[in-house]
């Protein structure tokens, strides 16, 4: 089975973020970046049925330099190989765009299985992988939970509102959008990070992927980028911890009266 | 030209899904200050009841398409009928509910259209004329506005709770019955029943006070911190996702869009970022208190009383404080 999984590099989910001068972004100089949470189990999942299945595993991520750090880490944890999108073309790309680089350059690889985190931590757009599967001409399945492979089908566990669940199987190749917490991650060992040395990571541009320019002009863009506004009047309490402590025990007895 | 707003309306098990005419309402407002006609479209088989219950509002059409290619949802199946009924009605503008469901057809929808989908927006506003949409980026801890590129129609689903579908002004819509062409060929998802995971008997809905503990515990065995809390203060313990997903508590004691939804007397949240899929779980309690170091964390826009400092000072002299008050 060869599955390619798509790892997006976003900042640090404890990050300190700034609006940039222009107001349309983030700043994101001294930021540090991590793999995209939801990515990191597509990773899990893709090593997992590559154990069960056999065949190959192959790290993609599109982005500046930087995010061969999130190619290397998957090779550490086991993938075979790297793909890395990089050409300042590629910069500022909504999901459409973004998506239409990334199903160019899985389509001249080839796969079984294409997988996506289901959401990304930045944008959020949940977009990414559903429309690589609608350039590819290929069925997808979104917020998977879990993935069988037998005979050419992929059977999928999706996760519904309201605890609901269900099973779903479509033809390979297909496109899946994996959620959070599937499985039980893997760290990289010494020996896979020694291994991960001798990987190769293969660097396409716009013209190597062959992506036509049309489909990366926008289709939306972002105006402004703010701090959201309060829905309620937060009354703030300070102090030492045992100050905070009789504080907030206080209101919470006297003036909310939940005591 | 494109013209007019059309509505999707979800289904599930006979019943229309709520959260689909939070997009009606929103349909009802933007129409009225631009001057579009609503319409809205549902897919199904059998599904008379439910059309007319739909037209009970006020739209001027609802369209429906009975075809057994459509008695259960599939991505390919909704994708390919409901870009046949843009192409024959040319709305200048599809509105959607971001739903599981919207969420997983609406992207490629858009998509074979070469459009954008302006997915999971909590407002809108009207700028010169034009619509611009505003939605949370970064889980929450920013918000953006957005606005399509290029010619209509254009695709936008609002987060669920954005809207209130409960203040859809009623009126009396025409029915329209419209086709499409699908056959088996263009479904490749096979569907299974939906079920239901057999879930242990923790039922939170009915808890007055609960302690709610995130991933700003770090570790499981930090875990029993806040337990103690909870005791303290006779309290339930509850959690964000990430730690049921880790298993460092069961999973019928999350809250959240993909777990219980809860409305406390008290709901403190402890190392809890606040991102809306937890946030629709608990932001009905009467009061919320957020312990969390990050004095920008999302939890601290709903919370009534907001504590900035680092969990592990704060937790344990709240416990001394509780057990002095239980004395
Ligand atoms: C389809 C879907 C469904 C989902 N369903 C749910 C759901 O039902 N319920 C749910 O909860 N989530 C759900 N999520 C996940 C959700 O998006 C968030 O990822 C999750 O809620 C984050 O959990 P958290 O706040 O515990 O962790 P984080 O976002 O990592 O937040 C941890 C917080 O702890 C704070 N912190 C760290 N250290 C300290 C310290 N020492 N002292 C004080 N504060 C500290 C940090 O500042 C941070 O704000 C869902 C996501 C998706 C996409």
């Amino acid at each position: 089975m060869k599955i390619i999984v798509c790892l997006k590099q976003v900042p640090k989910n404890d990050s300190i973020l700034r609006i940039n001068e222009q107001g349309n972004w983030i700043q994101d100089r001294d930021l540090t970046y991590e793999i995209n949470e939801s990515d990191a189990y597509g990773l899990e999942a893709a090593l997992q049925l590559k154990e069960k299945h056999g065949g190959e595993v192959i790290a993609l991520s599109l982005g500046p330099p930087r995010v061969q750090t999130v190619i290397k880490e998957a090779l550490a944890r086991g993938a075979d190989r790297g793909l890395h999108l990089e050409d300042t073309v590629f910069d500022g790309l909504d999901a459409f765009g973004i998506a239409s680089v990334i199903a160019a350059a899985a389509k001249a690889e080839g796969f079984d299985l294409l997988l996506t985190g289901l959401q990304s931590d930045d944008y959020g757009f949940a977009q990414t992988g559903v429309i690589a599967a609608e350039l590819l001409g290929l069925p997808h399945a979104t917020i998977v939970m879990d993935v069988e492979s037998k005979e050419g089908t992929i059977r999928v566990k999706r996760e519904l509102e309201s605890g609901f669940f269900q099973w779903v199987s479509m033809p390979a190749p297909a496109v899946l959008t994996i959620q959070s917490g599937i499985n039980t991650l893997r760290y990289a060992t010494l020996k896979g990070i020694m291994a991960a040395k001798k990987k190769e990571i293969k660097k396409l541009d716009a013209a190597a992927v062959g992506v036509d320019q049309a489909s990366l002009a926008p289709k939306m863009a972002f105006r402004r980028v703010y701090l959201p506004q309060k829905s309620k009047q937060t009354q703030f309490i300070e102090g030492t911890p045992a100050e905070i402590a009789s504080k907030l025990m206080d209101k919470l007895k006297n003036e909310a009266r939940v005591f | 030209m494109a013209n007019g707003i059309l509505v999707f309306i979800e289904h599930a098990d006979g019943k229309i899904n709520r959260a689909s005419y939070e997009a009606v309402r929103a349909a009802q407002l933007i129409g009225a200050q631009t001057g579009q006609e609503v319409s809205a479209i549902i897919f199904g088989e059998g599904i008379g009841d439910l059309v007319a219950e739909v037209a009970a509002k006020k739209i001027k059409t609802v369209y429906t398409v009975e075809n057994k290619w459509l008695r259960s949802y599939t991505a390919d199946g909704y994708t390919h009928a409901l870009r046949q009924i843009i192409e024959q009605l040319q709305p200048a503008l599809v509105l959607m509910t971001h739903t599981y469901e919207v969420r997983d057809f609406a992207p490629k929808l858009a998509a074979s259209l070469k459009r954008a989908l302006l997915g999971d927006n909590i407002s809108y506003k009207i700028e010169e004329g034009n619509l611009i949409f505003a939605r949370q980026i970064f889980q929450g801890k920013l918000a953006a506005d957005v606005v399509p590129v290029g010619d209509a129609p254009h695709f936008v689903s609002f987060q669920i709770g954005s809207f209130r579908g409960d203040e859809c002004e009623t009126g009396q819509a025409e029915v329209k019955a419209l086709t499409v062409n699908l056959d088996a060929d263009v479904i490749r998802q096979h569907p299974e029943e939906r079920f239901k995971e057999a879930r242990a008997a923790v039922d939170l809905t009915q808890a007055s006070l609960i302690v709610s503990v995130g991933r700003g515990i770090k570790e499981q065995k930090n875990i029993e911190i806040v337990k103690k809390l909870a005791d303290a203060l006779g309290a339930e313990l509850s959690a964000s996702r990430p730690i049921c997903d880790n298993e460092w508590l069961p999973m019928d004691r999350q809250i959240g869009s993909s777990g219980q939804t809860v409305a406390p007397k008290l709901y403190l949240a402890v190392g809890i970022s606040g991102a809306i899929q937890h946030l629709v779980g608990m932001k009905g309690s009467r009061t919320i208190v957020a312990i969390n170091k990050d004095p920008e964390a999302p939890i601290f826009e709903i919370a009534d009383y907001g504590i900035v400092g680092d969990l592990f000072e704060i937790v344990p002299a709240l416990t001394a404080e509780a057990e002095k008050l239980k004395q």
